[in-house]
């Protein structure tokens, strides 16, 4: 996995600090998981000592200490006993620590991306935001709390081992730990090799992804042109090129086992020579021997599990960056306590400034006046500050000067809630809910009846194909289940249910034919009457009778005022109209 | 799983040998014990210097034989899996080649691409760890039990208590906890699911106040996995202390019995020491089993859901490829009928076309025309025969489309798809999917006539030019004119433009029209449009509402017959609905 771990390098003793400050309460746990991660290590590792001393006491026919075989066996008894209740204790401690501390991070991270500001999260893809609350979540538990107890166990493992060992014979310790380099000689030039192997098939293995994401994925175009032999060569072609770079590259990489194993085997050999000499001298017993033997064939494990905690260790600091990087981001500006109530709709927007990069200058001096109930139409080209202007409106943003009154009650005054829900919207990207039609159309009413609910979707001409649902109201939305202008429709019938003072309506009716259009927009002319509406919209005759009509090019309002009037004015809104005009009756 | 087996076949020997081969690696492992056992009770025992620096020789020798034998099973291993996967690629796209428009609705190409990578990669490793580890851990914990009976019957009767208790320890903690997993994940998933509609969807959420309602939501199924999570966890937090504990408990009868055993001079002191190393050599086989399971339990399941899509049968039929042969369409043969034709998809609930009937004579434009989800498109698709219709006949040059060889009917029709969809690799390419053996001239004039020339000649190297994955470095137009070109390079009978020219502006959209009428090979045209305009000057406009013909006739007929067709076309040129009441 690649991550971005350009951030954790410097500051990973601070990552390090806010990890333990999450970890809080649980700090206790932690730290009686380590004290019995590493009892259950030296009760494990003391357990061959043990045994090793029964043996000893088993020294031929009719030379058998029964005693002291007993009495060792029932200390390995007591001993494996408690190791396991350490163990089991252990594991349960571990368990609750990481999942409990995934839980509280992903928790806070729900909570600051409610709270972040809008600027933040367009800024940033979902996908990766996702995978910051979920995967790096769970790198950074599974790393970091788990890795930390290996590793600490692993270190326990190696220099209680080695205490042990000397404890036996220390001429054969030292044997095996000058040997033991060697595995790692082997291992290392192993995977060195296996590297480019893999680069090599990954390299072909992102082609043939590639490959299939084309073709299947517009397997219906391949089908139309007749495509699928010439598909199917070029996919073998590749399929061959991923096959030989495969069968090396999984070969390579599954004899690195093979070969440490072979040279920790000669180190028992050598281990079980050794010992024999020193019985022999008279320098160590049988058991001693069996102890040794046991360690030795054990002694590499720890080895190889700290080498793969500390690379989870670094992958887990980066994946801890980027989680506080998300969680620790400053959330939208501090709310005012006062409540803004159902308001009549007078807006004044007064010499507005704003620009989402600070370098690039877009709505400068903006002011406008609507009386509750009109109708406001913006106009303009792509890129022209349509939408950011919703988004003032909102206060998705804030202004960076100037200031926006409903009902002479400046927005930043009021809490962001009662601010919103004196508006109705409905976006040119539709957006629903993995639930069923009936929640996503109440939204907004949480409370409303079936009838109400059938009522506004047949207002909005959403029913007919509601209607032919599979189960009505209940069907559950997926992401494919219904085509681009049915979801438009369900999001205007979200509208329709809860009937607010003011709408925005940007671009609300993109994606549906132009028939059902008008039938809509009669819906509309209903809604809007006495309400204060914002209308965004490509195609003019939506909004042909608005009481102002706003033509913004590059963040300014070029010209203002009625159809006919702007019309007459012969400007860049008639350019507009008429060129609309001309085209489509071509 | 079974349907994967035949590809193991072709691997006979590798899968035979890569166990066998580890097998042999356990022998030497196995041996290691009884060597050691030797060296205390007779080398030991008699100071017999020489007979030790055999048998460390031999131990020598076992380790190279291991590594030898070893290295050999992984090759083969290696070979059979990484074989069998690319095998089961291979077939799996062939397979989908051959796939109808119902199979794909059906199947979700979305779920055949992650089958097609990610399954099939399980499937390799879930095979590649079978055919080492599958045969070799079970050997060795029977292995050393058979070794111990080569020691002494009583002191093995020990292990042939062990084995079992262990065994229903370590599988059946695992047996519970595989679902519980696959529970794990599908609440991970619906966590990740929520996580990404709140990002989606935050202006909405916003707009309706509804972060609170959110956070609630995310917390019950965050809280909800952390619960399963742990109780998972509480599981798997037996298997270690538990075997741990009973293995020593084993150890200890064991080295009890050995040390009467030794006493009554049944056996030796070196005999003990070799039993004791067997039964540790067990248990570290024996949790190696485990988790061997879990991996080849996911490779089972990831080959499962290989094997459903292989099982999937083509849902189309052809006939043979003397039926049907090819007829000149003559003057008198329509060049496409429908004949009462309706057509419903697959799981869905309502007919999308009913009753569609009506007749086209070569080198007829046809306009369709309605509202979105009228049916438009579904017709045009029955044309090319990428759906079945359900009741009725659709008949192309007097003959039945069922009846044509599979790949002839195609080879007459160029469609232009809804979705302007180009692909990796130079336009030169891309044109040529509609004709491989295109000259250079021949695309050229396809280009022009889609008006896609400046398109070309604005970048550089032209025809050699490079489109990037999904045409990105195209804006929406100019991967529609390109995608014209393309069909129009095939030089089609039948031309099937489906809705192909939202993207263009009305000036272009025009002089594409003129350029189609004016077409040297005369096909027969269909357009799909949500644009009046774009259809009005057709031959015959069908008029679709809700999967019905509304109407049919020109643009002057509808007028005057057609209220849907009024409709739509007032909504489009109100002014002229003034015009007309007045």
């Amino acid at each position: 996995m690649k991550k971005n771990n350009s951030k954790a390098g410097g500051s990973s003793m601070q990552t390090l600090k806010k990890v333990m400050s999450v970890i809080g309460h649980y700090r206790i746990l932690l730290i009686l998981s380590i004290v019995l991660a590493g009892l259950s290590v030296v009760l494990q590792l003391y357990i061959p000592v043990v045994f090793g001393n029964a043996i000893d006491g088993i020294i031929a026919a009719g030379k058998v200490d029964f005693e002291l075989v007993s009495t060792h066996l029932f200390k390995a008894l007591i001993l494996a006993a408690s190791a396991a209740a350490a163990i089991w204790v252990m594991n349960m401690i571990n368990n609750r620590l990481a999942y409990n501390t995934v839980r509280d991070i992903r928790s806070r991270a729900i909570r600051n991306i409610q709270a972040l500001p809008l600027s933040y999260l367009d800024a940033h893809s979902s996908g990766d935001i996702v995978q910051r609350v979920i995967a790096d979540t769970d790198q950074l538990s599974d790393g970091l709390l788990l890795g930390f107890t290996q590793l600490f166990s692993g270190v326990i493992t190696i220099f209680v081992t080695i205490g042990f060992m000397f404890s036996r014979s220390v001429w054969i310790t030292l044997t095996v730990i000058v040997l033991t380099p060697v595995s790692f000689l082997v291992a290392r030039f192993i995977a060195s090799r296996t590297f480019k192997m893999f680069q090599k098939q990954t390299q072909i293995r992102g082609k043939q992804t590639a490959l299939i994401n084309e073709m299947v994925g517009n397997e219906k175009i391949v089908k139309a042109f007749g495509y699928e032999s010439r598909a199917s060569e070029r996919f073998h072609v590749l399929n061959e090129d991923l096959r030989k770079s495969s069968e090396m590259a999984v070969f390579f990489s599954s004899i690195t086992n093979p070969s440490t194993r072979a040279v920790n085997n000669v180190i028992y050999a050598l281990v079980a020579l050794l010992g024999a000499w020193f019985i022999m001298a008279g320098n160590l017993t049988v058991g001693g021997l069996s102890a040794l033997l046991a360690y030795a064939n054990q002694y590499m494990k720890p080895f190889n599990d700290i080498s793969s905690v500390v690379t989870e260790l670094q992958n887990a600091m980066a994946c801890a960056a980027r989680v506080f990087e998300l969680i620790e981001q400053e959330p939208e500006t501090p709310e005012a306590d006062r409540v803004m109530e159902r308001a009549d709709g007078k807006v004044d927007i007064q010499n507005v400034y704003f620009s989402y990069d600070k370098s690039k200058k877009l709505i400068e001096d903006f002011s406008l006046h609507a009386e509750p109930g009109m109708r406001i139409a913006i106009v303009g080209p792509t890129g022209s500050g349509k939408t950011t202007l919703i988004n003032l409106l909102m206060r998705f943003y804030d202004t960076d000067s100037g200031t926006i009154s409903i009902d002479d009650e400046r927005i930043d005054e009021v809490t962001r809630h009662s601010l919103r829900s004196n508006f109705g919207m409905v976006l040119q990207e539709t957006w629903l809910k993995n639930a069923t039609v009936r929640e996503n159309i109440a939204i907004g009413k949480p409370d409303a009846t079936d009838e109400e609910i059938i009522a506004a979707a047949k207002e909005a001409h959403s029913w007919e194909f509601i209607r032919r649902m599979p189960d009505r109201l209940d069907t559950i939305v997926t992401d494919d289940s219904m085509s681009q202008g049915q979801k438009q429709l369900l999001c205007i019938t979200r509208v329709m249910l809860c009937l607010p003072p003011m709408l925005i309506l940007d671009e609300a009716t993109s994606s549906i034919d132009t028939r059902t259009e008008i039938q809509i927009q009669n819906a509309f002319d209903k809604l809007m009457k006495g309400r204060t509406s914002f209308i965004v919209a490509h195609r003019l005759s939506t909004i042909r009778n608005a009481d102002v009509i706003l033509v913004l090019k590059d963040g300014k309002v070029i010209e203002q005022g009625n159809h006919e009037e702007l019309l007459k004015k012969n400007g860049f809104y008639s350019e507009l109209y008429n060129s609309q005009w001309k085209n489509s009756a071509a | 799983m079974r349907k994967l087996l035949p590809f193991l076949k072709n691997y006979k020997m590798q899968s035979i040998l890569a166990p066998f081969f580890k097998m042999l690696e356990a022998m030497m492992d196995l041996l290691v014990p009884l060597v050691v056992a030797a060296i205390i009770d007779r080398g030991i025992a008699e100071g017999d210097r020489p007979f030790i620096l055999g048998r460390f020789a031999f131990l020598l020798l076992l380790a190279a034989l291991g590594l030898a034998f070893s290295i050999s099973a992984q090759w083969m291993a290696a070979r059979a899996s990484v074989g069998v996967a690319s095998d089961v690629r291979r077939a799996l796209f062939d397979h989908i080649q051959r796939f109808s428009y119902t199979d794909l609705d059906k199947v979700g190409t979305d779920t055949l691409i992650t089958r097609m990578t990610s399954d099939v990669n399980q499937v390799q490793n879930g095979i590649n760890m079978a055919l080492r580890l599958l045969l070799r851990s079970p050997f060795i914990v029977f292995g050393s039990m058979i070794m111990a009976f080569t020691i002494d019957v009583r002191c093995a009767l020990i292990f042939v208590v062990a084995i079992p208790v262990l065994g229903v320890i370590v599988f059946g903690i695992m047996v519970v906890s595989i679902p519980l997993f696959k529970k794990t994940q599908e609440a991970l998933d619906r966590l990740l699911g929520i996580t990404r509609e709140n990002l989606t969807g935050v202006r909405v959420i916003r707009a309706f106040c509804k972060e609170k309602e959110e956070i609630d939501e995310f917390d019950r199924q965050n809280q909800a996995l952390t619960k399963l999570n742990e109780f998972v966890g509480r599981l798997s937090a037996l298997m270690n202390p538990l075997t741990y504990v009973l293995i020593n408990i084993a150890t200890i009868f064991l080295i009890r019995q050995g040390a009467l055993r030794v006493n009554m001079g049944a056996i030796r002191q070196g005999d003990v020491v070799a039993l004791y190393n067997y039964m540790a050599q067990m248990i570290v086989e024996l949790i190696k089993l485990a988790s061997l399971i879990i991996t080849i339990n996911k490779g089972l399941a990831c080959a499962d859901r290989v094997s459903v899509v292989l099982d999937e049968k083509p849902g189309m039929e052809f006939p043979g490829s003397t039926v049907g042969e090819k007829r000149k369409s003559t003057g008198t043969v329509p060049a496409v009928r429908f004949d009462h034709v309706s057509f419903g998809y697959a799981n869905a609930g309502a007919d999308a076309v009913d009753d569609i009937d009506f007749t086209v004579q070569k080198g007829q434009t046809i306009g369709i025309i309605g509202g979105t989800g009228s049916g438009k498109s579904t017709v045009v698709n029955l044309i090319p025969r990428f759906y079945d219709a359900t009741e009725g006949k659709v008949l192309v040059d007097g003959i039945d489309v069922k009846d044509y060889p599979e790949g002839s009917l195609i080879q007459k029709i160029g469609i232009v798809p809804q979705k302007a969809v180009l692909f990796e690799g130079t336009i030169r390419d891309n044109l040529k999917w509609g004709n491989e053996d295109a000259s250079d001239e021949e695309l050229m004039e396809a280009v022009e006539l889609a008006q896609a020339k400046e398109v070309v000649e604005g970048k550089r190297g032209g025809l050699s030019a490079m489109i990037e994955q999904n045409g990105r470095n195209f804006s929406g137009g100019q991967r529609q004119r390109l995608t014209i070109a393309r069909a129009l390079v095939k030089k089609p009978e039948i031309l099937i433009l489906d809705d192909s020219a939202s993207a263009l502006d009305m000036a272009t959209d025009q002089r594409l029209r003129t350029a189609i009428r004016g077409l040297s090979f005369n096909p027969t045209v269909f357009i799909v449009s949500q644009r009046a305009s774009g259809i009005r000057d057709a031959d015959m406009i069908l008029v679709l509402d809700d999967g019905h013909i509304a109407g049919s006739g020109t643009h002057e007929q509808l007028m005057k017959d057609c209220e849907t067709y009024r409709e739509i076309y007032y909504s489009q040129f109100p002014e002229e609905r003034k015009e007309a009441a007045l």
